[in-house]
């Protein structure tokens, strides 16, 4: 392999101009179809909305749900669901890997000189994502005037770093979905159990979850990381059974863990694609 | 500077084998192994125009996607532009350019025009070099006219040209055209066909191209590739093609009673239909007529109709198949 | 015979859904994931609420997500796009020109479609839920027939109300937004994400005036003997009517569009 040059690529754009002439020119395409592209924002708004009324039906029954009461436990919500949509907004397509192979996209992707998982996320951006994300901001905002917090520096450190490793969480589990559907591509809806499901997990209190569950929405698919566990360090809490509140300092653990194994899992579809011929 | 020769494309004993799975009536599957490219040995020189023809399944994509680094090849060498095509696919992907005329690069959503700036900022081309270039493909395969219409509203012949300008944006050293006529009508063909001769004479790139129209081989290409059953049926100029098989007519009879495969003298039995009551023979032209074929198939069976036709790349692949194991 | 070529059309469905075998296993490894999810934050709240909520105990909590995790592919919850999607192709008229009646073909497909999905999908999430967490089945014998009616009459109105939503592209290019909009209303008001039974009573209100309980809450509730006797009866007769609403709503809209449809295509 020593013999192998590439050639020379110094009069090129950087790589972050590049990927910023990308971006910027597919949120102008999408702002060009301005009604539908409101009614998908709007649309995509609502959806985080249906999912907050479950929360709230089941508070509106019972006082405590695992323990939070529904001030507590909606900021559990608003700060798992700003981490959950940034994630689908940067990494949302990723998982639809199935769909690039049918519809003849990924050849196309991989004949390119660009990284095939930095093209989907900047060459098939979805703008409209962002209303989720707006709501997830909009609950978190309201529930930090709503829930008794004791703004100390540990209260600050988390309410900013946790959705930011909650992002990191969720988009790794994209990413590993994705990896994965390069060997089911029939059985794709597999992957959900883990996205969507991993999602609606963490949306919750992480004691409210069966023991087997809450263990392996922790250390497999750590989406108890992305909201629940810094809450209860905020709340000054103690984790239920296999869940010390201690854990609220480790996201970047829990992040660095899934990343691992979402680029682990990524590489070997992609060469398991070009492997197996599609 | 790259490697030593000027060689664009090199196989050595390619080999692709694929295993297919098919379900034989209950729930047992049967495994099956298919040499899809079965040791492809071929050389092509920067600045040749390639065409690669064969049968539907005769391991033409295969044999793109492996050299274009979509494909693990499964025995065998292949370089590319003197690269290793899957370990070095995104160096080589600055070199090449494809096109694959039944899927499109082109972004549905948005104007023609946008699809061509995005993929300049995907190749990370300076404007400055990338925006000439851009009006040069646009005003060489005339896209003025739906420049700004969405992808998806542009017609076959339209979007075509649109995947040539994209897959040239970056001045790939060689094009890789997979099927670019296919559906085109006859103006489109020639208006794309002129632009590749043009371009090629410009910028001097290396060319490979599969089709199913032999005219788009006899405008476009000086050397063609035959491939059957995963191997090399030919490899040669097209005069020399012409002179094996492309003079080769075919005579098709229908017969009055069905028959089994005839055999005649003048003439090679290339292939049976309607469990033999359809009939085709080839044969070349310059040892012997169609009026004598006739008169000796008449004189076995009785013909009900006939008719006499140019081959197809089917029937080329057949027949230098049928002449290779006669020699 | 008229029936027999709406069974045809049926069971060829029946078939072409069946063939889809790893997407069936992946679907039903991603419900049972769903099932005890929701289960636990069901359990979590009947604990914190001391036991019970609007008469949901462990037991009925447990069968109440299990028969709903089961029934939702089979019952049709996601929506579909197929009829819209002919409409905008100009397929429509293909098929109206056939002389077989456009809402009963497509309603006998459905029901293929969900004779294989309810046992296919349905079974193996149910019996996990009984072998894990529980079930509690009606001990009334007419359970089980009115239990089956009430399925079918659910599956009815869940087709209809899909087939009323693709239809609206007889009018307008742009359903998507109309489809997103059913499914949100659908998801809320069907009883899919909590029972209706424990809604605030507003929301409860408007709920109970829409049809979307009865394509969900309604066969759970029966099948799980939390309605029986004459409670039981009088929930299928909503749903009956809704069947009947639906269907002539639905057939005066292809009425009225499929008119314009004539005039516009020409």
């Amino acid at each position: 392999m020593a013999e192998l040059v590439s050639p020379p690529t110094t009069d090129l754009v950087t790589k972050r101009e590049s990927y910023a002439i990308l971006l910027a020119s597919r949120l102008r395409a999408q702002m060009t179809y301005r009604s539908s592209f409101w009614i998908n924002t709007v649309n995509s708004f609502f959806t985080g909305v249906l999912e907050f009324v479950e929360t709230y039906v089941l508070l509106t029954n019972t006082p405590t749900l695992g323990g939070l009461n529904f001030a507590q436990a909606s900021l559990v919500f608003g700060l798992a669901n700003l981490g959950w949509s940034i994630a689908d907004l940067i990494f949302g397509q990723t998982d639809t890997i199935p769909r690039y192979i049918r519809e003849g996209k990924l050849e196309a992707f991989l004949i390119r000189p660009m990284p095939l998982l930095a093209q989907m996320i900047t060459a098939d951006f979805q703008l409209r994502r962002v209303g989720r994300a707006f709501l997830g901001l909009l609950i978190a905002v309201i529930v930090l005037f709503w829930v008794h917090l004791d703004f100390n520096a540990a209260t600050i450190y988390l309410l900013i770093t946790t959705p930011l490793y909650g992002a990191a969480i969720y988009g790794a589990l994209f990413v590993l979905a994705g990896g994965l559907q390069f060997w089911i591509v029939d059985g794709s809806e597999f992957t959900n159990s883990f996205v969507y499901g991993g999602s609606y997990a963490g949306h919750l209190p992480g004691s409210a979850l069966l023991l087997p569950l809450r263990v392996l929405f922790t250390f497999v698919f750590p989406v108890t990381a992305t909201a629940y566990v810094p809450c209860l360090i905020m709340l000054g809490m103690d984790g239920p059974s296999w869940l010390p509140a201690w854990l609220g300092w480790l996201p970047p653990v829990f992040a660095g863990w899934t990343w691992l194994l979402a680029a682990v899992v990524w590489r070997r579809g992609v060469r398991h694609y070009t492997g197996a011929g599609g | 500077m790259l490697t030593m020769s000027d060689a664009i494309i090199e196989l050595d004993e390619l080999r692709r084998t694929f295993i297919v799975r098919a379900r034989t009536g209950g729930l047992r599957r049967v495994a099956r192994e298919v040499h899809a490219v079965d040791g492809i040995s071929a050389r092509i020189d920067a600045g040749e125009a390639v065409g690669y023809i064969g049968a539907n399944g005769a391991g033409k994509s295969t044999t793109i996607k492996m050299l274009t680094g979509i494909l693990v090849p499964s025995g065998g060498r292949v370089r590319t532009c003197g690269y290793e095509p899957v370990p070095q696919r995104r160096t080589l992907a600055r070199e090449i350019g494809v096109v694959f005329g039944q899927r499109s690069q082109l972004w549905w959503d948005l104007p023609l025009r946008e699809s061509f700036d995005i993929l300049a900022a995907i190749h990370r081309l300076p404007a400055a070099r990338a925006r000439p270039r851009i009006e040069q493909l646009i005003e060489g395969l005339e896209l003025q006219a739906f420049l700004s219409t969405p992808v998806r509203q542009l017609s076959l012949g339209e979007r075509m040209r649109g995947e040539v300008a994209a897959a040239l944006v970056h001045r790939p050293r060689l094009l890789i055209l997979d099927e670019p006529t296919i559906g085109l009508d006859m103006i489109s063909k020639e208006r794309l066909r002129q632009f590749l001769i043009t371009e090629r004479a410009e910028e001097g790139t290396t060319l490979l191209l599969t089709t199913h129209d032999m005219s788009d081989i006899e405008r476009l290409c000086e050397r063609v590739l035959v491939v059957d059953h995963g191997k090399l049926a030919y490899d040669g100029t097209l005069r020399g093609l012409s002179r094996r098989v492309a003079l080769q007519r075919v005579l098709v009879v229908d017969l009055a009673e069905p028959q089994p495969g005839l055999e005649v003298p003048s003439a090679v039995n290339v292939g049976t239909e309607l469990n033999g009551a359809r009939q085709s023979f080839s044969f070349a032209p310059d040892q012997t007529t169609a009026a004598m074929v006739l008169a000796e198939v008449s004189a076995v069976a009785e013909v009900r109709d006939l008719t006499l036709t140019e081959p197809a790349i089917e029937d080329i692949v057949r027949t230098l198949y049928h002449q290779s194991i006669e020699s | 015979m008229i029936v027999r070529r709406y069974l045809l059309l049926a069971s060829a469905e029946f078939r072409r859904q069946s063939t889809y075998r790893l997407a069936l296993a992946a679907g039903i490894s991603a419900n049972t994931v769903f099932g005890f999810i929701r289960f636990s934050v069901f359990y979590a709240a009947l604990v914190g609420a001391g036991g019970t909520i609007a008469g949901y105990d462990r037991a009925q909590a447990s069968t109440y997500v299990w028969l709903g995790q089961g029934l939702l592919a089979g019952i049709g919850l996601l929506g579909t796009h197929e009829v819209s999607e002919r409409v905008q192709t100009g397929e429509i008229a293909i098929d109206l020109s056939r002389p077989i009646d456009l809402q009963l073909s497509y309603w006998a497909r459905d029901f293929g479609r969900a004779a294989l999905m309810i046992p296919a999908r349905g079974l193996l999430p149910v019996i996990i839920g009984a072998v894990t967490t529980g079930l509690a089945f009606s001990s009334s014998l007419w359970a089980i027939p009115l239990g089956l009616i009430s399925l079918a009459l659910a599956v009815s109105i869940s087709f209809l109300l899909r087939y009323g939503v693709n239809l609206i592209s007889l009018w307008t290019i742009d359903v998507q937004g109309y489809t997103s909009l059913y499914m949100l209303l659908m998801s809320l008001l069907s009883g899919f994400y909590v029972p209706v039974h424990i809604f605030p009573g507003w929301l409860q209100v408007i709920a109970t005036a829409s049809p979307f309980p009865s394509m969900f809450q309604s066969p759970i509730d029966v099948m799980s003997g939390r309605v029986v006797g004459a409670a039981a009866l009088r929930v299928v007769g909503v749903q009956l009517v809704w069947t009947i609403v639906l269907a002539a709503a639905t057939r005066l809209m292809l009425w009225r569009g499929s008119s314009r449809l004539v005039v516009q295509g020409g």
